[in-house]
């Protein structure tokens, strides 16, 4: 089982880009590159990921190209075209622009967690469209997990890897409004880029105290971090190939190393976040906010 | 432009019917469409009944088939699609790609429809599902500005319908987990956001609390209206700030854009509300019909019908209305 790096979700400055990857080459197989959330945010433009993609790939990373999750813009669909001609990765397809440029050009692709596959008839769907990898929705539970892949198995008899976003702030709900910049009483068009503020969004909270969700510009995620690490065990018996850690701007290294010796079978637990903020409620068929772990330990106790 | 009307129920139904709906949309009981409550939709009896109804009276019938097909849910969905063909029904409106493939291949008259679960926003990929699966007409999400709805008009043949009236789903639809997270349940799985068990109400010395799964959504003044608890149109404190982080509680209504979308050859107005009673469904009907006469027949001054905008008004959420992301400011 293979370990990747989603795409980074939060505006980061161009050099925190680069000394995050800096600090993970070799540690991982997969790196997903580009900008998922937002069309204004250019820190990084096409050519400079792509040129980060060919480091990485020239050091044995495999590299794929993620592109924009809400295309609204003629420009942004002009950015999703270019990336999808770009010639030298696979791409991301996180909305059906992609997709149409994909699999006009035949080009295979990966088929990102926001397009909405719960079957096999659709994962299927899917591949014959030019997918070969796909994340599955963070909502889906282990055991529909099993179910799809089985469907898709009596479907098809052409591979497709499966890789489950298995650390990290969940995406929750894309938006056309900016709600960084609603909460600073900023116009989306006139943000003055705030959320460069907010390297991991902005924590919204209930009025009775309860850490809840996260904003980040037009992305509302969860505020919990999702821990799948005691899941790896069922993930490898359904041949799940690849699992995604989704970039956070603490010290990534630590959550790559716990994840690579789940993988190798150890027993190991993971300390950042706090275990308080962890959750893994999706995965057990339980709202998404939920934690097993935190259930575990207060029956216990 | 054609006025699509929700329905709940057959009296609903008959309400559209009988107040100028040209279509009318409704969904089976069960996870197969997007708005499952408990008591709404229909049996396939009820929706032959309707089926024929509305087909007396010269109207269509669209059958809403938008949510997810899940794991191990196949022969339920398949059979929606099936049961909206035995019906007569004239179109389904779907997102899921396996579903549109089969409707595509099994049920080839029967017209498709892309839902806004689908959350197509550009003419490439409203494109690439009239290619692949011969969709005819596709219900936009509301993330577009009027002036994108416009551009997107001309770069597409795809029949495109726009929301007028009714709720306002602040998230791209499709693509909001937060009822889920919160629940368990969400429109993509079983057809429900926030679903009516997981709400819950209280009186306390802080006021009234609602919460949603367990987690607090909103607490109310004594007099302060509260609308359904909805995660996206709660109060929460973000750095100290108690606010709306996402969405006051405010009904859409686009009656000023009507001359707009019109000219920009926009096929179809939908109203929302398959959750709202007979009477509700059959009064903004009777306004819409009477405004998209009036555009029609070029009565209409340059501002809508002030008597008939005063009407929708009260039928609003929290008395407020807004054009939401059709107009830039909003976003």
């Amino acid at each position: 089982m293979r370990i990747s790096l989603g795409p980074i979700q939060y505006y980061w400055p161009a050099e925190q880009i680069k000394s995050f990857y800096d600090q993970l080459r070799g540690k991982v197989e997969l790196i997903y590159l580009g900008e998922t959330v937002c069309g204004r945010r250019r820190e990084m433009g096409p050519a400079e990921w792509v040129g980060l993609g060919k480091e990485l790939a020239e050091e044995g990373h495999e590299v794929v190209l993620s592109a924009l999750g809400l295309v609204e813009a003629r420009s942004e669909a002009a950015q999703v075209k270019r990336l999808c001609e770009n010639g030298d990765f696979m791409v991301e397809a996180n909305d059906f622009t992609a997709i149409s440029f994909l699999e006009a050009n035949k080009t295979p692709f990966v088929a990102g967690p926001s397009l909405n596959i719960y079957s096999g008839r659709a994962l299927r769907e899917m591949q014959k469209l030019g997918a070969r990898r796909w994340v599955p929705p963070v909502e889906l539970p282990g055991q529909g997990l099993r179910q799809v892949l089985s469907e898709f198995a009596e479907l098809s008899e052409d591979p497709m890897e499966t890789e489950v976003y298995a650390y990290g702030r969940m995406p929750l709900a894309f938006s056309a409004r900016c709600f960084t910049a609603r909460h600073y009483g900023l116009g989306k068009d006139d943000c003055d880029f705030v959320c460069k503020n907010h390297p991991e969004g902005l924590g919204v909270v209930t009025r009775a105290g309860e850490s809840f969700l996260t904003i980040n510009g037009i992305q509302a995620q969860s505020f919990g971090c999702l821990n799948l690490l005691p899941a790896l065990t069922d993930m490898k018996q359904m041949g799940v190939s690849a699992v995604r850690l989704s970039p956070r701007p603490v010290d990534m290294t630590e959550v790559v190393e716990a994840f690579r010796a789940g993988i190798n079978g150890e027993d190991v637990q993971l300390t950042e976040p706090d275990p308080g903020m962890q959750c893994d409620g999706y995965w057990w068929g339980q709202p998404g906010c939920g934690s097993r772990a935190v259930e575990n330990y207060q029956a216990e106790t | 432009m054609e006025l699509l009307s929700p329905a709940g129920n057959l009296t609903a139904l008959r309400a559209a019917v009988d107040n100028g709906a040209d279509t009318v949309y409704i969904g089976f009981r069960d996870e197969t469409n997007a708005r499952q409550f408990p008591g709404l939709n229909f049996t396939p009896q009820q929706a032959a009944k309707g089926v024929s109804y509305a087909h007396e009276h010269g109207v269509k019938v669209a059958v809403a088939i938008n949510s997810y097909v899940q794991a191990n849910g196949w022969d339920k969905w398949r059979s929606s699609v099936d049961e909206a063909g035995r019906v007569g029904a004239d179109a389904v409106i779907l997102a899921d790609l396996g579903l549109i493939d089969y409707a595509a291949q099994e049920w080839p008259q029967l017209a498709r429809h892309l839902s806004v679960q689908a959350s197509a926003t550009t003419p490439e990929s409203l494109n690439f599902y009239q290619r692949r699966y011969g969709v005819k007409r596709a219900v936009l999400p509301r993330v577009l500005s009027i002036q994108q709805v416009e551009a997107l008009a001309k770069e597409t043949n795809v029949e495109l319908e726009v929301f007028g009236f009714g709720s306002l789903c602040v998230m791209a639809e499709g693509r909001c987990l937060l009822s889920s997270y919160a629940t368990g349940e969400s429109p993509n799985t079983v057809g429900a956001c926030s679903p009516a068990w997981a709400v819950d109400w209280q009186e306390t010395n802080r006021g009234r609390e609602v919460r949603l799964g367990g987690i607090l959504i909103d607490r109310f003044a004594p007099d302060e209206p509260a609308g359904y608890p909805t995660i996206c149109k709660g109060r929460y404190d973000i750095k100290g700030s108690v606010e709306h982080a996402f969405e006051s509680p405010t009904s859409l209504a686009t009656a000023e854009l009507l001359p707009q979308l019109k000219k920009a050859g926009i096929q179809a107005i939908k109203i929302e509300g398959r959750q709202r009673s007979p009477a509700y469904v059959g009064k903004v009907t009777r306004i819409w019909r009477q405004l998209l006469e009036e555009i029609d027949s070029g009565t209409a001054g340059t501002e809508p019908d002030s008597e008939l905008v005063a009407e929708l008004l009260e039928l609003c959420e929290g008395s407020t209305t807004t054009l939401g992301p059709y107009e830039r400011k909003w976003q």
